[in-house]
């Protein structure tokens, strides 16, 4: 149980206070309801880019960082395709320097073009690092542009490639800040060993002043129902043959998602799970097999993705893997296995609750879901789903039509048997 | 009207307080450490045994043994394990490490009654089925090929066996390695590993007089193993030192991972040189990421670190970075070297570094779990919570003065092992 308390400042804060003295620390956590989704499809990468430039100063402080450290604190913050997330932890006596902090950076940057120089540079370094020079690495660069063709899901949060990195403008920047980044688009989560009203005095203090800004309508182009199976194929300088099948699943907050959360687990949650166990113990096709679920605000991604035991046919494991779905269309998953899955999340749930930082960011997403104290009721709707609505989800979802499959296939092997 | 531009007030991290373990043991005689703290119901056990019989032939014993232990007892196949433990919702895990191997249990209080048994049959009675280590060997060999192409991973390979040669802490694993292993010597490794004088146990979590307990009745039994074994002991000497080039042409990064041997945690300098290490690039702010990230863009990230094993400690630099500037982010790396040697570090850096440490300190001490960590650390180094005192006490007190002198004493890049993998 997470408790907290809200309030919403006069310029469209929202502010939620997680009190927990067990702790000497406090966070202070923001998130911006801005991802990679709401690019525009020449300038993708830039939600992220974007980020690195909140650490390079704002209006009225050279540096973030160094005021922050310097009074023992940590900072970092991630992007996805659907938010941009802040975080700040540090010992609870000196949670004002945070709120001096993040209101400044909310208020105005510094706009430094050596910042936009460098970090342009690091971000290319990012993409290469994690996209480019591994193997593997660009499956979802491959794999997005495939499963989805209008939505902006389509893209990579890293973005399409690196010469859109390179050519990101101040101009950009500057709108891109003014669109996004202001109080009615963000909400913020004080936790820790801290007080409402501490919170609510040094909210008014630093956040108060800072203007309502323009309202970002959100308009994104829907996805269509895919109706016929996409395959691509990839053939490059790596090890093994993979594979990966991505299939639309519900929003977020569609009454069935957790379901297909389920779902997934009951193929790919631990060693006892259906795949584990079927194709990698029992007919050893794969080295290593998963499922899981994209998780993403708008339509999501229902994947499977293995790689290969060497000797074993694309097609083969391919076939597998669809023997197993057809399972879950035909049969419902049985008690134990539900019993199961519901127990993980159970615990799951409960060990979350063991960090403060993931208790605020937690937070931070039920509220922009819809109302942070779903948080606290998530795990009543995995607790009632039925092995009847597994199976529906089963049915509705695993077509050929609805699956993109990308085969990753190594030219090592091919180079050896010629 | 607010004055955005001046800091808030702030306060110095004075207090900071560990919670101790209490000891209890088993009637087997295992200690037992507990951190009973957290408002959860839950808990973690960790049954860690010091690793043995180091044999440079046989690198992958005590992996192997680590990775199959749940996969099969004379009781449960490996998929009643997993059934079992995933039904109760808990987690089983297994850790090898350089010095210890760990069997560790997540589960919800109320399951432990019955997720222990199985724990109980897995450090007593696993058979390291032969099927089951085919499977292992066929998939570790892949797992191996995909992270021979990965340059962070061959840099830190190669880095490990120029400074450590054959040992448990540099051992350069090939894929024949996977090839050599054997049913019989498995069986043989856990008879001498797993047994009761070689065990010590950590518990975190809400663990009351009822919950030990129940560990106490489960596993404080006789245990089935009691093989003899000689506790691994190494020295270093005759390291690998100098530039070592892993050419990949086609790498677009180039992956460098330099350093030398150092001191342990056991060392009156360790917490001094842990403060230098964070200057230089234990923290974001850190030198080398403000100069080869922040100012130049060169990487995404690199980073310093101190560790310390059991025979031996080590300091590395590590980071990946665009092959067309690899040299020059090896002279960025020389030249913040250089300077930690040459001039005294500035008070304004010396306070923040301070404070980011006791700060980072404070907040490592997040849970139950941390402090159980935290003991760790000390107790595998054969020493208290004075080492603790004793960090706080340098990290509040260390000079400039002092600071140059140990990177002098121990940053001399000329003994460095340098290794490269990609482009120069």
């Amino acid at each position: 149980m997470v408790d907290f308390n809200r309030f919403t400042l006069a310029n469209g804060l929202r502010v939620l206070v997680h009190e927990d003295d067990t702790t000497p620390m406090a966070v202070l956590n923001i998130l911006y309801d801005v991802g990679a989704r709401d690019e525009e499809q020449d300038k993708t990468g830039f939600a992220h880019l974007f980020e690195h430039l909140m650490f390079g100063g704002s209006v009225n402080i050279p540096s973030y960082d160094e005021p922050l450290q310097r009074v023992g604190g940590e900072n970092n913050a991630f992007t996805s395709n659907d938010i941009t997330n802040y975080y700040i932890t540090l010992p609870a006596v000196n949670l004002e320097t945070a709120f001096w902090l993040e209101s400044d950076r909310m208020l105005s940057l510094a706009f430094s073009e050596k910042s936009l120089e460098t970090q342009r540079n690091v971000v290319c370094e990012e993409f290469k690092q994690r996209y480019l020079n591994q193997p593997y690495g660009d499956v979802w660069l491959k794999l997005r542009p495939l499963a989805y063709k209008t939505h902006p899901y389509r893209w990579a949060t890293i973005g399409q490639d690196l010469k859109q990195i390179e050519d990101a403008k101040m101009e950009d920047v500057k709108a891109f800040f003014k669109k996004h980044y202001n109080p009615q688009n963000a909400i913020m989560v004080v936790g820790g060993n801290v007080k409402i009203e501490e919170v609510k005095v040094l909210a008014e203090k630093w956040f108060a002043p800072i203007p309502t800004g323009e309202k970002y309508v959100r308009n994104l182009p829907k996805e269509a129902v895919q109706t016929e199976g996409r395959k691509d194929t990839v053939i490059t300088d790596v090890p093994l043959n993979a594979i990966y099948m991505a299939f639309k699943m519900p929003a977020r907050i569609d009454s069935e998602y957790q379901a297909f959360d389920l779902m997934s687990d009951v193929l790919s949650q631990g060693q006892s799970s259906r795949l584990y166990h079927s194709l990698l113990k029992e007919q050893q096709l794969f080295s290593d097999i998963h499922a899981y679920i994209s998780s993403s605000i708008d339509e999501g991604l229902f994947v499977i993705e293995g790689k290969l035991v060497e000797g074993v046919s694309v097609e083969n494991a391919e076939a597998a893997i669809w023997a197993e779905l057809d399972k879950l269309k035909a049969e419902e998953v049985t008690d134990v296995e539900i019993t199961k899955v519901k127990n993980k999340s159970e615990s799951i749930m409960v060990f979350a609750e063991m960090s403060l930082l993931d208790k605020a960011m937690n937070l931070a997403y039920y509220e922009l879901l819809g109302d942070a104290a779903t948080l606290n009721t998530e795990i009543d709707k995995y607790l009632a789903v039925t092995p009847a609505r597994i199976q529906q989800a089963a049915k509705a979802t695993f077509t050929k039509e609805q699956c993109s499959t990308l085969y990753y296939l190594t030219t090592q092997l091919t180079t050896q048997d010629a | 009207m607010l004055n955005r531009t001046l800091a808030p007030e702030s306060k110095l991290v004075d207090e900071i307080s560990f919670i101790e373990p209490l000891k209890q043991v088993l009637d087997n005689g295992i200690p037992v450490f507990t951190i009973n703290a957290g408002k959860q119901e839950l808990v973690r056990i960790e049954f860690i045994f010091e690793n043995v019989n180091w044999d440079p032939s046989k690198p992958l014993e005590a992996i192997a043994v680590s990775h199959l232990i749940n996969n099969g007892t004379t009781t449960l196949t490996a998929k009643e394990i997993a059934d079992k433990v995933d039904y109760y919702g808990a987690f089983l895990q297994t850790e090898y490490g350089a010095d210890q191997t760990c069997v560790k249990l997540y589960t919800l209080n109320k399951h432990l009654n019955s997720v222990l048994p199985i724990l109980h049959s897995i450090i007593n009675d696993s058979i390291f089925p032969e099927q089951e280590l085919v499977i292992f060997i066929q998939n570790q060999k892949q797992s191996l090929q995909v992270s021979l192409q990965k340059n962070d991973f061959l840099a830190r390979k190669h880095f490990a066996n120029a400074l450590f040669g054959d040992t448990p802490y540099g051992s350069n694993i090939q894929p024949s390695h996977y090839d050599d292993l054997k049913r019989a010597d498995l069986c043989d490794y856990f008879k001498a590993a797993y047994k009761p004088e070689n065990c010590t146990i950590f518990v975190a979590g809400k663990f009351e007089e009822t919950e030990f307990n129940i560990l106490n009745r489960i596993m404080g039994n006789g245990w089935n193993n009691d093989a003899a074994s000689v506790g691994n002991k190494f020295n270093f000497s005759s390291i690998h030192k100098g530039e070592i080039l892993v050419e990949r042409p086609d790498a677009i990064q180039s992956a460098i991972r330099m350093g030398t041997l150092a001191i342990t945690r056991n060392h009156p300098d360790f917490p001094g040189f842990q403060v230098l290490n964070c200057l230089l690039g234990g923290y974001f702010g850190s030198r080398l990421m403000a100069n080869i990230r922040e100012d130049k863009g060169y990487t995404y990230g690199i980073g310093s670190a101190v560790a310390s094993l059991k025979d031996a400690g080590y300091f590395f630099i590590a980071t990946e970075v665009g092959a067309e500037v690899c040299n020059s982010a090896l002279n960025e790396i020389e030249k913040e070297i250089s300077i930690l040697k040459d001039e005294l570090v500035q008070d304004g850096e010396l306070a923040l570094v301070r404070n980011y440490m006791l700060g980072s300190m404070l907040g490592s001490l997040e849970n139950a779990f941390s402090h159980a960590d935290k003991f760790k650390n000390v107790y595998f180094s054969g020493l208290d919570y004075s080492y603790y005192e004793n960090y706080i006490k340098t990290v509040k007190s260390i000079t400039a003065a002092d600071l140059k002198d140990l990177a002098n004493k121990y940053l001399n890049t000329d003994d460095f092992t340098k290794v490269v993998v990609g482009k120069k």
